[in-house]
């Protein structure tokens, strides 16, 4: 893993400046700053409806702004559709996974590599994903609606993968698993940023999300109301009452 | 048994131009839920340029082999067809992408408008002769059944361009993408995929299938007509939900059902109605099937899901 030090002198490979995103009439997400470098893991948590799903999606491109830059490497990508920014290297595990349900899992994972043409290079990868992720390749030929859950959120980002992005976006990878496989899964997750890829993560589990994330952002009501490193968070008392399910004890404890 | 045999055969002919047409209604609405009922009048104006095209040619150079001709109004026809039909989705159907399913759909019932008076003041009002390319000299090889090469023909072409698109839709990269988007536009997006260009290939694949479904429809009738994609146009609309519309292999079966009930109906409608109706209703069939389908199979013979959009 890198050191801090190393992470924090690089220009970020993801910055977000003033993001304001209006949604069915509401403002969801209301100016917000985030930064991520290559081979850190960031996450964003936050209660429902803080704007953490809202602000992935226009991050990923499937939401329009109304406001602020998103610049990808130094550029603005703002005003680019979805394909175009997984082109430039930036991939979105969606919400509910996404994944193709009535395709083969391996058509599922070709989808992903959809925008590349190196044949040799994508063989490769889909070696790396198996390896990482060996029940995906048990499940080869299988139809992808027929997987459980925890298979489909493997599937689901090993196809995000295999697209080769600089920034995985995850959106709640947790949701609805069974806690051995939502181990597994943060496993995986882990062991991407290692290989330098930059991971922003949305997590209902605030706990999980903490613990492993070098940084984090606490989103309420669309605004960032608290940031820091994944440890100073854990220790910070208005988190643990807010979000991490301790202030029944402490009213106890008064 | 000669009837049984010759009206399989008839029925195969026509059922396999309905799959055609029905497969370019079906993979549209597979991919945007939109019945284009256009699609008919792109069978209309593929037989009519294919037309225009040999009609000019032999004009031009006499004495050309009539398969050379035939080649050639393809080749004009089917490019024709190709970006008409894309056009219509460009500036017809995107922009009411996100718009009610009613105004898509009354839209396409515009286009189909629009495209016959356009092949009426382009070709006029009367029945135009199209010429018998390829051999329509009668063979029997059994007695009481009668077969034509060009019949032959038809069912050839016919069946290798359907395995042709199930090839292309199950096994190549833009199969994937199409099936991709069919079933998630956004997710499709976040792979990389462009909505959009799929789409548009989706339609050009569609009246590409209808343009040659269009050129076999008027060889084996002998005319075209600025209305003539009507009728064969709703009929493999039929065929579609007959085999569950979005659903590609459902559209041949439907096709190839529609084709053999129709010709069995002609065959034996005399015998059925002791006299009283004669093969020229042998377009109730359709119909009844569409009524019937509609009431107790909504999804269709091989349909998984109801179709719960307009």
């Amino acid at each position: 893993m890198p050191t801090e030090n190393s992470v924090s002198n690089q220009s970020p490979i993801l910055e977000v400046r003033g993001l304001k995103v209006a949604y069915g009439g509401i403002q969801a997400v209301k100016g917000i700053d985030l930064t991520l470098r290559k081979g850190e893991l960031v996450s964003l948590i936050g209660a429902n409806g803080a704007g953490k799903t809202t602000t992935l999606n226009t991050l990923a491109g499937v939401v329009p702004h109304n406001g602020g830059d998103i610049l990808y490497a130094g550029q603005e990508i703002g005003k680019l559709p979805s394909h175009l920014r997984l082109r430039k290297g930036l991939a979105l595990v969606p919400e509910g996974r996404g994944i193709f349900t009535r395709l083969t899992v391996a058509e599922n994972l070709q989808t992903g590599a959809y925008t590349r043409r190196d044949t040799d290079g994508i063989a490769a990868d889909m070696e790396k994903v198996f390896a990482l992720l060996p029940r995906v390749k048990e499940r080869l030929n299988q139809v992808a609606g027929t997987l459980s859950g925890g298979e489909q959120q493997m599937v689901a980002i090993g196809r995000a993968l295999l697209s080769r992005p600089q920034v995985l976006l995850l959106d709640e990878p947790s949701m609805g698993l069974a806690p051995l496989v939502v181990e597994k899964i943060f496993e995986v997750i882990h062991s991407i940023t290692r290989e330098g890829m930059g991971v922003l993560l949305v997590e209902q589990n605030a706990n999980l999300a903490l613990e492993v994330s070098e940084r984090a952002y606490v989103m309420e009501g669309g605004r960032v109301t608290l940031e820091g490193t994944g440890k100073a968070l854990l220790d910070d008392p208005k988190v643990r009452s807010a979000y991490l399910g301790e202030d029944i004890e402490e009213l106890a404890a008064a | 048994m000669e009837t049984f045999l010759q009206q399989t055969l008839n029925g195969l002919v026509s059922g396999s131009i309905y799959a055609l047409v029905a497969l370019g209604y079906t993979m549209v609405y597979g991919i945007l839920g939109l019945i284009n009922f256009a699609h008919g009048d792109l069978l209309m104006v593929g037989a009519l340029v294919a037309l225009q095209t040999v009609t000019l040619l032999n004009a031009a150079v006499p004495g050309l082999h009539p398969v050379i001709l035939l080649l050639a109004g393809v080749a004009v026809a089917v490019p024709v067809c190709m970006a008409v039909g894309y056009l219509i989705e460009r500036i017809g159907y995107r922009r009411l992408r996100n718009a009610p399913r009613l105004a898509p759909l009354i839209t396409a019932i515009g286009v189909s408008f629009l495209l016959q008076t356009l092949a009426m003041i382009i070709w006029g009002r009367e029945f135009h002769v199209f010429p018998q390319l390829v051999s329509t000299t009668p063979m029997e090889p059994m007695a009481g059944v009668v077969v034509s090469p060009l019949q032959i023909f038809t069912i050839v072409v016919a069946f290798a361009l359907m395995g042709g698109l199930m090839l292309l839709v199950n096994k190549s990269r833009l199969g994937r993408a199409m099936r991709a988007t069919a079933e998630n536009h956004r997710v499709a997006g976040l792979m990389g995929i462009n909505a959009n260009g799929v789409i548009a290939a989706t339609f050009i694949i569609g009246s590409g299938l209808a343009a040659l479904a269009g050129v076999l429809f008027a060889s084996n009738y002998a005319i075209a007509h600025y209305a003539m994609g009507f009728t064969p146009g709703l009929k493999a609309f039929t065929a579609a939900v007959l085999g569950g519309i979005g659903n590609l292999p459902g559209a041949m079966v439907g096709g190839l059902v529609l084709g053999l009930v129709e010709s069995f109906g002609a065959g034996y409608i005399e015998h059925l109605t002791f006299g009283f109706l004669n093969s020229s209703y042998q377009d109730i069939f359709a119909f009844v099937i569409l009524g019937a389908v509609l009431i107790f199979r909504p999804s269709g013979l091989l349909g998984e899901r109801v179709a719960d959009r307009a």
